[in-house]
């Protein structure tokens, strides 16, 4: 098992008035599995997600990573996770402003302890998106779908064996919003993990399997057949 | 330490990246670094100015006033109190060198205000009439001609030696040696007998060109013999003030001493309190003027202090302003895995290249402007020194690199201990 919760609960503590928002989760996902998270608003999806991605940490229960309790983790080890091992693709993209598409995809390699090749594994992560020809372009002078791209290739630059998207398609119209399903798709077909958190439908039966969380806790784990399985295609933006 | 370049060249990237924040942070410390340096440096300078006028009158003086005056403050006669307490005699006992046996030169002196006129030119001008000594008092040197002699001076000889600005308004020629000009007496004048209203006198020599001394013009005057000038131009009995020049600056004390003693047994003191007149020498002048000079010194030291508290709170804005942005940033950073201690170093090296760039900017305006106005000073004719102080450079860069770096430094440290999902969602 690559993930694997026990019992996972996650409180919000607002000036006394506690919120618990999720109770007692168990998950197990394997590696290469493409798991989408549905649920409706406020269901605690996206706080899953967080926990599963460290971004943020549970108030009890155990979260075991490749076979790692992550409980004892120090922030750096976390952050050394966060670096290498997994990678975020966020539903506000949340590029850095002003800065170019090709440093924003660095970005990462700034963090990491692996020195070699930066400017190279940059523009084989924006190649495997389809944006070598945006290098240089500045993150607000692209479209809303190149930036959803650009996101992805820096979840990728430092080659993770997860990916995370939170609601990916969530600020995209739909021509876009397909393209980024197919690049999910083909890193899947890769063999990478990805874990995927969406209130559509559509969007999240383009993963191997479904997961329905509703008031904190799971109410559904289900297989999607193969005939119920949607794939997209690269539409080419008319920019 | 490749590494570390590299990641120098990645926050200077950064930093040019938000160039409207940069340049906003870099501003603040330019003004309060260069504010402070030309501060200082107009205190230092117009200091040494007040004593520079002081010194040029000449050194190893002493000066005698009339009235009494206790050792801190200006003399009286300093407000334009007429006291008539020195006489001749009073300088003609000085001059005894058996009484006064370190005095070089002694010359009275009484000063006024003249119109004085040749052919068809006039100039309004100031007089000084005094002894013959007066040149080995003042060390001045002639231009051309010769100064009157004790002799023309005590006889009243009707002889005028120009200063080289009135000269030269006289006589734009240059033929003024062996002239005569006429000077128009004052209609209050009590011993005006004459029915004529003008003093004819014969030019025996112009001074060489002085500039300013004690803030006055020293070439727009003229000198006349010391009786004429008190009897026939201003009608006065007294002499206005007395100079003595010393030899040996070690002298000073001893022929004050000398000079007090005479002027007591002339004036029949015998308590110290009732002394009518004052001995000064420059030294107490220029410590008088060090205490006011440096009293405006602490004043502008404190506009200095205003203006680099200003730098520092615009500072201190700028960073607080962008804390929720850059806290958003953090969240970022830290969610594809940098550590906080990596993003401590980053933002402590941007601000200290911030504050850093902006200090050296603020060194080199602030140097530069101080150096312009010292320029424009000496252009007009002033002994303008230009100081630069190095405690006032490394107490500005000091504060506002420190204020840089504490307001960029910490917002940043407590975005970095937040879990990334808190601190992205930071609003």
């Amino acid at each position: 098992m690559l993930i694997e919760l026990k019992k996972i609960v996650k409180n919000y503590d607002n000036s006394g008035v506690v919120t618990r928002v999720l109770r007692e989760v168990d998950l197990a996902v394997d590696e290469g599995e493409f798991v989408a998270i549905m649920g409706p608003s406020g269901s605690g999806k996206s706080t899953l997600m967080h926990i599963i991605g460290f971004l943020d940490r549970p108030t009890e229960g155990e979260y075991y990573f490749d076979g790692e309790n992550t409980k004892g983790f120090t922030d750096d080890e976390l952050a050394r996770i966060r670096n290498n091992r997994i990678g975020f693709v966020f539903q506000s993209f949340n590029l850095l402003p002003r800065t170019s598409v090709l440093d924003n995809v660095l970005l990462p390699l700034q963090y990491s302890t692996d020195k070699r090749n930066h400017l190279n594994r940059a523009k084989k992560a924006l190649e495997a998106v389809g944006l070598s020809e945006r290098l240089d372009f500045m993150s607000n002078q692209i479209s809303g779908g190149q930036k959803q791209r650009v996101a992805i290739a820096r979840a990728l630059v430092c080659n993770p064996k997860v990916i995370f998207a939170d609601e990916p398609t969530g600020n995209l119209d739909s021509k876009s919003g397909s393209t980024v399903m197919s690049i999910l798709e083909s890193l899947s077909k890769e063999g990478r993990t990805i874990i995927l958190v969406t209130h559509d439908m559509n969007v999240a039966l383009h993963a191997d399997r479904i997961i329905t969380i509703r008031d904190g806790e799971i109410i559904s784990d289900k297989k999607v057949s193969a005939s119920e399985k949607i794939h997209s295609k690269i539409i080419k933006e008319d920019d | 330490m490749n590494n570390f370049f590299a990641d120098i060249k990645v926050i200077i990237k950064d930093l040019l990246s938000r160039k409207g924040r940069s340049f906003l942070t870099i501003l603040g410390i330019i003004i309060g670094v260069a504010g402070v340096i030309i501060i200082i440096s107009l205190g230092s300078g117009a200091q040494s100015l007040v004593l520079g006028q002081i010194t040029k009158l000449g050194s190893n003086l002493v000066g005698v006033l009339p009235g009494k005056s206790n050792e801190s403050g200006p003399p009286a006669a300093v407000f334009g109190v007429q006291i008539k307490t020195l006489t001749t005699s009073d300088v003609e006992a000085i001059s005894d060198s058996s009484k006064v046996p370190y005095a070089t030169a002694v010359a009275g002196f009484v000063r006024g205000s003249a119109t004085v006129i040749a052919g068809r030119e006039s100039v309004d001008t100031n007089f000084t009439a005094t002894d013959g000594s007066y040149p080995r008092v003042q060390n001045t040197e002639m231009q051309k001609g010769t100064f009157f002699s004790d002799e023309e001076a005590k006889s009243g000889a009707n002889v005028i030696v120009l200063g080289y600005d009135v000269a030269t308004s006289l006589f734009p020629n240059g033929n003024e040696l062996g002239q005569i000009v006429k000077i128009k007496i004052q209609n209050n004048n009590p011993l005006l007998t004459s029915d004529s209203n003008t003093v004819p006198f014969r030019v025996i020599g112009v001074q060489k060109k002085l500039g300013t001394a004690a803030f006055q013009n020293q070439d727009d005057l003229v000198f006349i013999p010391f009786i004429i000038g008190q009897r026939q131009l201003l009608g006065i009995d007294y002499v206005q003030y007395i100079r003595i020049k010393v030899a040996n600056e070690n002298n000073i004390k001893p022929t004050m001493d000398d000079i007090t003693r005479v002027l007591r047994e002339q004036h029949r003191i015998t308590n110290p309190d009732n002394d009518d007149f004052s001995v000064r020498d420059l030294a107490d002048a220029i410590k008088l003027l060090t205490s006011i000079t440096d009293t405006l010194r602490i004043f502008l030291g404190l506009m200095a202090g205003i203006s680099l508290v200003v730098g520092g709170i615009g500072i201190m804005n700028i960073m607080l302003v962008t804390v929720s942005e850059r806290t958003r940033e953090i969240g970022l950073r830290k969610s594809i895995g940098a550590t906080s201690k990596q993003i401590r170093n980053q933002f402590l090296f941007e601000s200290i290249i911030l504050t850093l760039s902006g200090g050296i900017i603020g060194i080199i305006l602030g140097v530069f402007i101080s150096y312009l106005i010292a320029v424009g000073a000496r252009f007009a004719g002033y002994d303008w020194e230009f100081v630069v102080s190095p405690i006032a450079i490394i107490l500005a860069v000091g504060v506002s690199m420190i204020t840089g770096i504490i307001f960029g430094l910490y917002p940043a440290m407590k975005a970095a201990k937040l879990d990334p999902i808190v601190a992205l969602r930071y609003e």
